[in-house]
This record gives C-alpha cells, sequence and structure tokens, in this order.
C-alpha cells in the first residue's frame, strides 16, 4: 500500500467563547489550542500559512532565520536537576531544534516580584548563564519589570531565540506519510513528576530529578543522518507526548500509533503516575524530543541518536498509519488499544 | 512494578483471552455489569474490549462516587467554602466537577482557597499548618474510602484539632447494586465485583445476588489478568447454571473483609436513612453521615448548608447511563453540549464516568472501524 | 473508585507503629498503617495502598497461586475433553482423577 498524500488539517476559524482565562488555558492541552487558535491567530495571524508550529520561519533581507518565543512559570522556582534559569534557556534552544534550526543568540524579559531576595536572582541568573555556555548559545540582550508584592510568584522569565535554519532538513507535518516512524529520544515525564513533586503537597519523595537539556545536538546527529527524511520534530513539555502527538495527527490528518511497550518510562515516574492515576504520556518533559522520519532512514536515525551522548535510551515507539485519521491510538502487546487524547487542563491525582 | 507487572503479561493476557472466547462460544449474548468505576477505567485503559468476544456485553455499573453525586451536594460544599476563612480541601477527582455557579477548579481560579489532596490526612495536616483556618474535607467514594476518613476524624478528636471538618459524601455498594437489580430496564447475567471495596466489607455482603436473585458475582482485581480470570470464572458459572460468591482477587481480599477498618467506620459514621444519588432518585440507608460522637468535625454541622436540590440539567440523561440503561452516545447532549471540556455531568469529568471513557476511547475507535470497512 | 496501589514497607516509623514508609518502584511516601492492626506488617511485607493507606497485606502466596491457575488455564480442561472421548470401557477405573 502506497502513501497517500496526506489531508490538510485546516486552522478552524474557532471563535474563542470562554468568559474569562482559566488555568487550563495555559496548560498547553485543547484549552490552549482553543485559544491560540481561536483568539491570537485570526486578529494576530491573519490567514493562518500552515499548522502553527514551535517556531516561525521568517525571511529578512533574504535570509531565512527561525524565531520563538517562551514563557516560564514554574513552581517551586528550584528543584531536583534544574531551575527556572535552565528551562528558559534550555526551552528556547530546544524550540528551535526541533523547528530544525540552531539557535545563535536570545534576549531575556524578567517580570521580578518586589522582595524577592537578591541571591535567589542571582542564582538564576548564573543558571541562565551555565545553561546558555552549554547550550552554545549568546544572551544578547534583555529587559526586566518589576512588580508589586503578590503579583507575579517570585518571577517569571520570558526568552525569544533566533537561529539559523539546519541544512538538509524541512519541518512540516504535511510531508508525514503513512509507515512513517515515531521516535522518542528517552524516557519521559521526569520533569513533570519532579515538579509535581518537588511541591511538596502530596508528600512523595523519588530519587528523581527534571530532564532538563538541549536537546540540539541530538537533533543535530538525527539530522546529519536521516537530512530529508526527518518530517517533523516535537519537544513534548506540557501536556506530555500524547498532547504533541495529538497535534501532530490533526496537523497532517493521519493516525498516530503508539506501541506501549517500546516508551521509555523511568521506575520512579511510572510508580508516581500509578499511584497519583496519572498518564506517562501526559506528562511533561523538558530534555527530549519526538521526531517522524521516514521508514528508510529509522534504522540509522536511531544509531545515530543511541550512539550520540545522551541518546541511549532513544527508541522507536511508534508509527503513522491511515487510521485512526486524526487521532492517536495506544496498542499494547496482547491486542488491546486505546484513543489517547491531548490533555484538558492541568494532569490532576485521582484516587478512584 | 511487583505485583502489578505479572498481571499485565501480554501472553498470559491472550492465552485468558482464548479460553474466553471458548468459554462463551457463539450462541449465547452474556451482559455482564462491572460495578465498579475503577474497573470500567481498567477495562478502557487495557483496551479488553479488543480482546473479548463480541457476545460478551460490559455493562457499567455505577461504581464512580464522583458521577452519583447529585449537582446539589457539590453547591453545598462549595458554598461552605465561600467562608473566607474556610480551605477546600478534596482529591484531584472533584476538581472539574460542575456545580451550577462552576467546579472547584473554576472557583479556585475566582479566588477560592480550593487545595488537591491524595490522603484525607494530608487535608488535616493542612489544618495543623493553617491554625487561623478552617480546612472543610469533601470526603467522597465508597466503602473503600470511608475507613480512611473515619480514622483521619478519630486522629483529629485524639489530637484535639478543631479546625478541621469533613463534608461527607461517603456511599455504599450494596444498595447501589440493589437499585440496579431492582430496576425494570435491567437485563444482567452477571457482575463484575468491586474489589477493594471488598477489601473492607468482604465477600459476605453480596451473598444475597447468588443466593436471592441467582446471579453469579466474581469479586475481581483491577490488572488485565484480573478481570479476564474473573470472565473465565463468571462464564464457567453461567454455563454451568450456578450462581454464586467467588473471590478472584484473594491475594487482597478476605471473606471477612478487614475488621479494623469496618470498626473505624463505626466508630465515626452511621446510616444515612436515604441519600440522594444522580440519576437514580432518593435509595434509603445508601451513604453515610457523621455520627453525634464526632459531630464537632461534621460540616454540615459546622456550617450552614443550603441543602438545595438541584436537578440535572435539561436533557441530560446522567442517571439512565449510570443504571446501565442507555450507552452514553444515546444521552441527547452527548458529544454536543457535553464534552470532556465542557461537561454537564460528572460522568463525562470523572476518569471513571462511563460518558468520558466512551467519549476519548470509544467513539473514535468505533469511527474508525467504520471508515476502515467503507475502504474495504 | 478507589485506584490502589502495592508497595513495599521499607521501615516502620520509630516514633509512631501505625506509620511506615513505603517504597512504590522507587517513589517513597509514609503511610497509615492503623487498618491492618489486627495483623501487623514487617519492613519488606508488602501491602495495597488508598489515599495513603494500608487497606490489606499482600498475600505471595495468593499471587502465585493465581499464576499457576492462569497458567494451566484451557490444559485441565483440554485433558477432561480428551478423556471424554473414551468410550466407557476405556473410562480409567475410579473415573477421572
Amino acid at each position: 500500500m502506497s502513501a497517500r498524500a496526506p489531508k490538510l488539517a485546516e486552522a478552524a476559524s474557532i471563535r474563542f467563547r470562554d468568559p474569562q482565562i482559566e488555568m487550563a488555558h495555559g496548560a498547553g492541552g485543547k484549552a490552549s489550542r482553543r485559544l491560540v487558535e481561536g483568539l491570537f491567530a485570526p486578529l494576530l495571524f491573519g490567514n493562518a500559512p500552515g499548522p502553527l508550529g514551535d517556531a516561525a520561519e521568517v525571511e529578512i533581507g533574504g535570509t531565512k532565520v527561525a524565531i520563538t518565543t517562551d514563557s516560564f512559570v514554574v513552581k517551586p522556582l528550584a528543584f531536583p536537576g534544574g531551575s527556572i534559569g535552565e528551562l528558559a534557556i534550555n526551552g528556547t534552544v530546544n524550540d528551535l531544534a526541533v523547528s530544525g534550526a540552531k539557535a545563535e543568540v536570545l534576549v531575556v524579559t524578567f517580570v521580578l516580584e518586589a522582595g524577592l531576595p537578591t541571591a535567589v536572582l542571582e542564582t538564576e541568573i548564573r543558571a541562565m548563564g551555565n545553561a546558555a555556555r552549554k547550550a552554545g548559545v549568546r544572551i544578547v540582550g534583555g529587559d526586566t519589570k518589576v512588580v508589586e508584592h503578590g503579583q507575579a510568584d517570585q518571577m517569571y522569565i520570558t526568552t525569544t531565540g533566533i537561529g539559523g535554519l539546519l541544512r538538509g532538513v524541512t519541518i512540516d507535518p504535511r510531508s508525514v506519510r503513512t509507515g512513517d516512524k515515531v521516535l522518542l529520544s528517552g524516557p519521559i515525564g521526569d520533569h513533570g513528576i519532579t515538579i509535581l513533586l518537588a511541591r511538596g503537597e502530596l508528600d512523595l519523595q523519588a530519587d528523581l530529578g527534571s530532564d532538563t537539556r538541549s536537546v540540539l545536538p541530538l537533533v543535530e546527529a538525527l539530522v546529519k543522518v536521516a537530512g530529508q527524511g526527518v518530517r517533523w520534530m516535537r519537544d513534548p513539555t506540557r501536556g506530555g507526548v500524547a498532547t504533541s502527538l495529538n497535534e501532530l495527527a490533526r496537523d497532517c490528518g493521519l493516525g498516530v500509533v503508539l506501541f506501549d511497550d517500546q516508551v521509555p518510562v523511568r521506575d520512579a515516574v511510572r510508580g508516581a503516575c500509578e499511584l497519583l492515576g496519572l498518564d506517562p504520556l501526559h506528562i511533561a518533559s523538558e530534555g527530549q524530543f519526538l521526531a517522524v522520519v521516514a521508514p528508510e532512514c529509522a534504522d540509522a536515525a536511531m544509531n545515530a541518536l543511541t550512539s550520540a551522548p545522551g541518546g541511549s535510551e532513544a527508541q522507536i515507539i511508534g508509527e503513522i498509519r491511515e487510521q485512526p485519521a486524526g487521532s492517536v491510538l495506544v496498542t499494547t502487546l496482547y491486542g488491546g488499544s486505546r484513543i489517547i487524547d491531548m490533555l484538558v487542563g492541568d494532569p490532576l491525582p485521582r484516587i478512584c | 512494578m511487583r505485583f502489578v507487572d505479572e498481571f499485565r503479561e501480554p501472553e498470559l493476557i491472550s492465552k485468558t483471552a482464548e479460553e474466553i472466547r471458548r468459554l462463551a462460544g457463539t450462541e449465547r449474548h452474556y451482559c455482564i455489569m462491572e460495578v465498579c468505576g475503577g474497573h470500567t477505567h481498567a477495562i478502557y485503559r487495557f483496551g479488553l474490549k479488543d480482546i473479548l468476544p463480541e457476545n460478551i456485553e460490559l455493562i457499567h455499573g455505577p461504581g464512580c462516587p464522583v458521577c452519583v453525586l447529585p449537582m446539589g451536594r457539590i453547591d453545598d460544599g462549595l458554598a461552605i467554602a465561600q467562608q473566607p476563612e474556610v480551605i477546600f480541601a478534596a482529591f484531584g477527582d472533584m476538581m472539574r466537577v460542575p456545580g451550577t455557579q462552576g467546579s472547584p477548579l473554576e472557583h479556585k481560579a475566582r479566588g477560592m482557597d480550593v487545595r488537591i489532596v491524595y490522603s484525607p490526612s494530608d487535608a488535616l495536616r493542612l489544618a495543623r499548618l493553617n491554625p487561623g483556618k478552617q480546612v472543610m474535607f469533601f470526603a467522597i467514594g465508597f466503602e473503600t474510602t470511608a475507613p480512611s476518613t473515619a480514622l483521619t476524624m478519630m486522629r483529629a478528636k485524639a489530637e484535639g484539632i478543631r479546625n478541621f471538618s469533613v463534608f461527607c459524601n461517603h456511599v455504599m455498594v450494596i444498595p447501589a447494586i440493589r437499585a440496579i437489580l431492582e430496576s425494570p430496564d435491567m437485563r444482567l447475567d452477571a457482575f463484575i465485583g468491586p474489589g477493594h471495596v471488598s477489601t473492607v466489607i468482604g465477600c459476605r455482603p453480596y451473598e444475597w445476588i447468588a443466593q436471592n436473585e441467582h446471579k453469579p458475582i466474581v469479586v475481581s482485581g483491577f490488572e488485565p489478568l484480573d478481570l479476564l480470570q474473573s470472565i473465565v470464572m463468571l462464564l464457567r458459572q453461567l454455563r454451568n447454571g450456578e450462581a454464586k460468591v467467588e473471590n478472584q482477587y484473594k491475594r487482597v481480599v478476605a471473606w471477612e473483609g478487614n475488621p479494623a477498618a469496618l470498626r473505624a467506620m463505626a466508630e465515626v459514621f452511621q446510616v444515612r436513612p436515604y441519600f440522594e444519588w444522580r440519576g437514580m432518585g432518593s435509595i434509603p440507608q445508601s451513604a453515610l453521615c457523621v455520627n453525634d460522637k464526632y459531630g464537632e468535625w461534621d460540616a454540615e454541622q459546622r456550617f450552614a448548608v443550603p441543602g438545595i436540590r438541584v436537578t440535572d440539567p435539561k436533557g441530560a440523561q446522567c442517571g439512565e447511563v449510570l443504571k446501565g440503561a442507555l450507552k452514553p452516545h444515546q444521552c441527547k447532549l452527548f458529544g454536543r453540549e457535553c464534552t470532556p471540556e465542557r461537561p454537564v455531568g460528572a460522568l463525562m469529568v470523572s476518569s471513571e464516568g462511563s460518558c468520558a471513557a466512551y467519549h476519548n476511547y470509544e467513539h473514535r475507535k468505533a469511527a474508525m472501524v467504520t471508515s476502515l470497512s467503507a475502504i474495504a | 473508585m478507589c485506584l490502589a496501589i502495592p508497595g513495599k514497607i521499607v521501615e516502620i516509623s520509630s516514633d509512631n507503629k501505625d506509620a511506615a514508609l513505603v517504597d512504590i518502584a522507587g517513589v517513597r511516601r509514609k503511610i497509615d498503617l492503623t487498618l491492618l492492626q489486627d495483623d501487623k506488617p514487617l519492613p519488606g511485607d508488602w501491602v495495597l495502598i488508598h489515599v495513603g493507606f494500608a487497606m490489606s497485606k499482600i498475600s505471595e502466596q495468593d499471587a502465585l497461586d493465581q499464576m499457576h491457575t492462569l497458567q494451566s488455564l484451557g490444559e485441565s480442561e483440554a485433558a477432561i475433553q480428551e478423556v471424554s472421548g473414551l468410550s466407557a470401557d476405556d473410562a480409567p477405573p475410579g473415573g477421572l482423577a
């Protein structure tokens, strides 16, 4: 069976009807998408040129660059494995990387709460400096605002990054075909569970830390080997793998089939999810990425990832099929399956 | 994970499914109700319907303690929490359940102090840490959870913690099963019994189902192999014309239940003369309330509770779906006015609610099969 | 209703015999053992945990028995079918074992 051209999923003219902004609108799932597609896109982006990706490609004076921005709001500010400063650098570097671009420069804005101890701020600035050096990116400017006590959770950071396009790769969900393979760079959910535990409300301890890191080296290793065979990439942050792949399914009009037993999850993440009734596929990672590659490149792509530093746990976790069109299906070895949707709001622990 | 992974072993699952197909044959149609919402969730999570033969129909029972709460009770709990010094503490399951003025999370967005807890003891801890506040714990659950609430209240009393109270919505599983069996549209052959409730109440309380109603019931665990083995046991009984109570979940369920848990419940709670169940009306002796000995920690005694009866929104057929008389997609509001994002009733928002499960899983898989057959 | 998960007792609290630290695949939490006071668990025992309370001890023997029953599913049925295929003359004396 030959892979046919996928349907182009048009950005439906969803008018945003919610009367007020809720937490769910920032959680990265369906509500977030509704806000972006229903309010921002029609008013700011004009006629949507195509599916909304992690970064935008623009041409300035004949040179193509990629640009992206992201805000970082996290509680607590510091947690095992990292802090808000590192997230702010790596998050933007990663958004560019999975869009097929190498981050060159960042600008940073701070919204600081009056009363924030300088020592706390200094720790985060140092963390950002270290992360930027490690990621090979320069911070060239920024802005700072201070708001009254109680009007910001200590600090909010926004980073905007610009990068040059990586050669030999074009990221476009419309290029995805049936038979393509879905790759994942490593175990998922470390960051989300770490944050949940670090808040202390659930009284759980685990030997677990955020996986925040730049995925650019792994992306470069993949692109070097697979080139145009790389159709699409995304970093599964808020909303997790399930949300990212649902966006893909919707954008390419095909079905994404995941193999339950192939998705790498650390024991402690799995244990916390079982205990709290959460699904690892909905939990954020900050140092992993998904890639859809042409089947003929899959072996080479896997070799490139697993032999690169930090890529040893990469797995092929699924493939693209005709059905279920526009949805993501998780299958088991014994023939059971379930549809998994985007997250609605934040993942909530349950007892039932 | 020990005691989990062994019961998810793919080869054994396939083998057990084969045995089910052999036993089920082709001539007879079997209607089996799983009472417990946790079982409903497990069936969908593990995709078990895919490996069961067509002639075994699983009907979802009312064992979802969130789904059976009438909207009025949620409004009551939130009304108490409107007072500025009150902290509203509840399990995550409650957070998106709609009241007439919105869900607890929506109230939180408007400034109410709402906290998610994993354990009732965490709610008590909040009371210790916030001496100037009143912590109201919105307690839900069947008999599995009631003992833990009871123990927490006993601890509050023993430690003299006065800024803690419980809004008790614990419900009982036997009256729910009785209501199902008394329902005129009932056409069930057998029951998969609630495994974790049974760790508390044991297996004896189900004997009347077998003896008086002549329906087999197997108390089941929650892993795929548990559920499949329970179905094997039920089919064997049905084929032999038997009706008895069997315990499949022997590794944690004792026939006599947990005496310490039953003692704790008796110490703190009493049975309400009647309680309103969403869509099933008033059922006598079907729910618990705090007794006089612990009256000081009863939110319904400490605070003024409006107690307004709220009927389900127009067109909502939560009750019929709860009883298994209607399939979720047969409700007029399903997928239109009522979706997981904008739920009208709790069955669409609870992770165990049959409407949520159907909307997220069945609905799109059914579409998948239809389009495949269109291509063929 | 009833999300409950198996966990292994790591240690009983020194200041409160009814509390213990339990491990679930590397995640640890303090849980309440009061419901198991009639048959107190020891470190190394496995218990079923629901909302931070131990509901029941997990019987390793019963779990093993269950696995054995599942593994031999179909085998005993097949044996019965084989034997019942024989004529009455051929049936072993004393009936089926």
